[in-house]
């Protein structure tokens, strides 16, 4: 984590031969509670591909290269339920489209080898790339800190799942499920600084929940980013 | 091959492809003016259709369900300025409330 940290930038602290970047601790640090949440549903991704007969190392892999929540239970259900092996690849692969434009948004904010910035823009999922904004850009050791926490949690619940089982059960029994809307919407007010970004928030969440029952799972929060293209005519008026 | 390594391997190649094109693509060069000027409003978009999809959709049905009693008593909680892990508890705290009285 140090080595992914040590690019010069603000907010760096040269500690003897390591930089540790205060930053990438930031956003570690705002990303641990939901981490506890990501490692249970990773957990329970695990006990679900196992069932599913995806065996125990696909499911790992899957977590390590994907690392996507939402498309890796869309696969395992769908196989599991015993759906069509093309079925499964399309409905994830839809479900990650929205990370087309959050990569483009990251973008700006990576340097280095064209390797070396394509593993980092692996970090960026929903909620790494939420904890990282930073006045209206991504902040890189915010989302490569969240990120790595993100990983580590998702894949040490994974292996879990897959080996042992769940022993806690459903998250959702715990109310797990409602922690990442509820840190969407607190990360979402912090947002709300001027009347355009009012404006793409309604517009955003207006189309996602209008789209939800006409398009397949994925293709609304894609389609919500319009929002931000529409948002963009309206004056701005700060506040 | 069996299938569950042919989506695994498919999925995540083209995760990874699309997680890093925008980084590949606009490689030393900035963003279209157009596109830069998106992309501060992109996350309050993004955000709100998060919420909305993770707390009302199941699938392709819109639901109302145990997270939607968590999510609005998050509301509260953020409006009255509670920190962040107390908004995250209240959510998971009052949604597994809500499933233990029977709701789905």
């Amino acid at each position: 984590m140090a080595d992914q940290a040590t690019q010069p930038q603000g907010g760096v602290r040269m500690t003897g031969r390591r930089a540790i970047s205060g930053d990438a601790i930031a956003g570690a640090r705002s990303a641990a509670p939901i981490a506890i949440a990501a490692a249970l549903f990773g957990a329970s991704f695990g006990v679900l591909a196992r069932d599913a007969g995806m065996g125990i190392v696909p499911p790992i892999v899957m977590s390590l290269t994907t690392f996507a929540g939402s498309a890796q239970f869309a696969v395992a259900s769908v196989l599991e339920s015993g759906g069509a092996l093309t079925a499964a690849i399309l409905a994830a692969v839809l479900l990650n489209l929205r990370y087309l434009a959050i990569g483009m948004s990251v973008a700006p904010a990576l340097r280095g080898p064209a390797g070396r910035r394509l593993a980092e823009a692996q970090l960026a999922v929903d909620e790494s790339w939420a904890v990282a904004q930073r006045d209206g850009r991504v902040e890189r050791g915010r989302l490569l800190g969240a990120g790595l926490t993100l990983m580590v949690a998702w894949m040490s619940g994974t292996v879990a799942g897959v080996l042992g089982g769940s022993a806690l059960g459903d998250p959702a029994d715990y109310g797990l499920d409602a922690m990442f809307p509820a840190l969407f919407l607190a990360l979402l007010v912090g947002q709300l600084d001027g009347r355009r970004s009012r404006t793409a928030a309604l517009l955003g969440g207006v189309i996602a929940l209008a789209l939800t029952p006409l398009v397949p799972p994925g293709l609304p929060i894609v389609a919500a980013a319009l929002g931000a293209v529409f948002a963009l005519t309206v004056r701005e008026v700060r506040r | 091959m069996t299938a569950a390594w042919i989506a695994v391997l498919a999925v995540g190649a083209a995760t990874i492809a699309i997680k890093g094109a925008g980084t590949l693509v606009f490689a030393d060069r900035p963003l279209p003016r157009g596109v830069a000027a998106v992309m501060p409003l992109l996350a309050p978009a993004l955000l709100a259709a998060l919420v909305v999809g993770q707390t009302a959709a199941d699938g392709r049905a819109v639901v109302v369900d145990a997270r939607l009693a968590g999510v609005a008593a998050a509301a509260v909680v953020l409006a009255a300025r509670a920190p962040l892990l107390v908004v995250l508890a209240v959510a998971a705290g009052v949604a597994a409330g809500a499933r233990a009285l029977g709701a789905a």
